[in-house]
């Protein structure tokens, strides 16, 4: 718009409607990232009005520390290790894999909403919509995981290896973050209301993070749950944090492949849930938003 | 109530003065446009010619395909068949920079609820690429316009049906488009929001831009459009000004109002042979409105109705308005086979 801020009398007659236009046309990637930043922006002030959206990523997961460090910790025996030590890579990994409830949500009520007609009708980059969502989620689940390990170290949780496993582990986090968040983009984009969100991604996260190593040991589960969590995807992430932390975990009498090779299964599995979910994703925006 | 004087943008230099005329870049052609959801064909044979600078008016009931024009003309929906271009731009292949041009509010208020209306502004301004600073001085340009500045920081969840309207209305004018379309526009608003509104559309108009409305409202049309095009069951059924509209459905109307039910049908009945066409009824108001030939005077008609033994309570004659167009038009009781002048008179 600064082009036309200084009123010129020539260019109107000559072609009014390619005046104003043209001169702020960004090239793709740059325009996309703008776009992108503005639908980021948005999810922030929609925390700033609703601060409750926040309680998510921050009361929650602290509060899963005490209520599992102070209420079930003293039931729950972790052979050769301390319970709290094994606890906080189960909620760090529970934590971002209820991260895709946020953009599944967001995702759904804006798709009930009129407002998406008003994005599609405005010059913004394709996809930006979504890679906003995705981004806000991404703040803050970085916000979670940051309260967390605070949280962890203040009731006793340490790390044990040096700073390029540590790097690793929280690379993996990450890594996961962004693979539950593109999942719940694809569950707001699938879902007919908002409503359903929630109802979803707890009859499928609870009973994934409870039938997993994330908070007791595996040996502690009957022998038909024990083969169940053994190949858990959460497990396997859960396994790969504690490696790479150096927390010990509890030792499983019969561990799957996967989980014997955790570490670079889990970065493995990520990439293929995000190989998976971002093109659906998208396939799904478009067909949501065609007419 | 709205700030005429002021254009929320820096046009200044350029929209004052002279509108465009002539099918310019900034109007909007449409040949053949057609749109089929699975086997209903929500449009079929859409021809637009809309100058620059000029208002057409789509009248239509619901259902008549008025939204789905709009939502293809804005590119929110491709055509299954045709052509159309606003702005010289083709809305299928070029989209991305019709949507530069374009400003668009639809029915239902598409603003985000959990936003104050000055964010919502400055989102739809920053998506429009202008730089933050910008979008904060036009987001309070337009605030003000549409007289929304008192509650510019409240939510607009909080807002009522008429506020969200004109936020929407303010959002669609963001960035300065020369094509504004407006899907029913002052529909929930009161009669003095709806009247602020009309002035705000004429001022844009004389400023430049071109407007293309939807409304069922006919008396919009009428005060609004320089051509108005009446969609029923997605089919053009009229094409023309609102003068043109109203000389192709007759000459003047005489409202007669009757004392009893019972005397509409006798009263139809003499009053025949002064029309050409059927008069409408209505029967809880007893009234009928008959479309008088040129030169019948109320004296005649007042005669006849004696002489039938009709008792009228009252009688006038008027203009056509589009009301008459309308229900000429749309409403298959008015079709020729109906006519009174088949009945013996």
């Amino acid at each position: 718009m600064t082009a036309t801020t200084i009123p010129s009398p020539a260019a109107p007659s000559v072609e009014p409607d390619l005046v104003h236009d043209e001169p702020h046309e960004a090239s793709g990637l740059v325009k996309w990232w703008r776009d992108t930043l503005v639908f980021a922006f948005r999810q922030v002030q929609h925390i700033r009005q609703i601060p409750e959206k926040l309680l998510d990523v921050t009361l929650q997961p602290l509060m899963f520390v005490l209520l599992f460090a102070y209420v079930f910790g003293g039931a729950i025996a972790v052979n050769g290790g301390n319970y709290r030590e094994f606890l906080i890579a189960g909620i760090l990994v529970q934590t971002v894999a209820f991260g895709m409830t946020g953009p599944a949500t967001a995702i759904a009520t804006d798709l009930t909403e009129g407002v998406i007609d008003r994005f599609r009708s405005l010059p913004t980059a394709r996809s930006a919509y979504l890679s906003g969502h995705v981004l806000a989620e991404f703040g803050g689940m970085v916000l979670a995981i940051a309260i967390l390990c605070v949280t962890g170290l203040i009731v006793g949780w340490r790390v044990h290896e040096g700073f390029l496993p540590v790097v690793a582990a929280f690379a993996l986090l990450l890594l996961f973050a962004a693979a539950m968040i593109w999942v719940g983009t694809w569950l707001g984009l699938m879902v007919r209301s908002p409503d359903a969100v929630m109802g979803i991604a707890f009859t499928v996260i609870f009973p994934l993070t409870f039938l997993s190593s994330a908070f007791v040991p595996i040996d502690s589960l009957p022998t038909a749950l024990q083969y169940v969590a053994n190949w858990n995807p959460i497990t396997l992430i859960v396994s790969a944090v504690r490696e790479l932390f150096g927390n010990a975990g509890a030792p499983m009498a019969d561990p799957s492949w996967a989980v014997q090779h955790a570490v670079p299964a889990a970065f493995g599995m990520c990439v293929v849930i995000l190989a998976l979910a971002v093109p659906a994703s998208l396939r799904r925006f478009k067909a949501r938003t065609a007419d | 109530m709205y700030d005429n004087a002021v254009r929320h943008t820096n046009s200044a230099g350029g929209a004052h003065g002279a509108p465009r005329s002539g099918s310019g870049p900034s109007g909007v052609v449409a040949e053949g446009l057609g749109k089929r959801f699975d086997d209903l064909w929500a449009l079929r044979g859409l021809d637009l010619d809309v100058p620059a600078g000029s208002v057409l008016g789509l009248l239509g009931h619901n259902g008549a395909g008025k939204t789905t024009a709009i939502r293809i003309l804005t590119t929110l929906s491709a055509p299954t068949e045709g052509r159309a271009h606003v702005a010289g731009l083709d809305v299928v292949r070029d989209a991305g920079r019709v949507r530069r041009r374009i400003g668009v509010a639809a029915q239902q208020a598409t603003v985000d609820d959990l936003l104050t209306a000055r964010s919502n502004l400055e989102m739809v301004g920053r998506l429009h690429d202008v730089p933050k600073a910008e979008a904060r001085r036009q987001a309070g340009e337009l605030l003000e316009r549409l007289d929304l500045a008192e509650v510019g920081d409240k939510l607009v969840k909080q807002f009522s049906g008429g506020m969200r309207r004109r936020l929407d209305l303010a959002a669609a004018l963001v960035g300065n488009p020369s094509v504004l379309f407006l899907d029913e526009p002052t529909t929930g608003l009161d009669p003095r929001s709806r009247g602020d509104l009309w002035d705000l559309l004429r001022a844009l108009v004389r400023e430049g831009t071109t407007l293309i409305l939807t409304t069922q409202y006919l008396e919009e049309a009428d005060r609004l459009a320089d051509d108005i095009v009446v969609l029923d069951h997605g089919r053009t059924i009229a094409h023309g000004t609102p003068r043109e509209l109203k000389a192709q459905v007759g000459d003047d109307r005489v409202d007669v109002t009757v004392a009893h039910v019972g005397a509409i049908a006798p009263a139809e009945e003499a009053l025949a042979p002064f029309a050409d066409r059927a008069p409408s009824v209505d029967r809880d108001l007893l009234q009928l409105s008959v479309p008088v030939r040129a030169g019948v005077s109320l004296m005649d008609l007042m005669r006849a109705l004696d002489a039938a033994g009709v008792d009228a309570t009252d009688l006038g004659r008027r203009q056509a308005t589009l009301d008459d167009v309308f229900l000429t038009l749309t409403d298959p009781n008015a079709g020729p086979s109906a006519t009174p002048e088949e009945v013996p008179a």
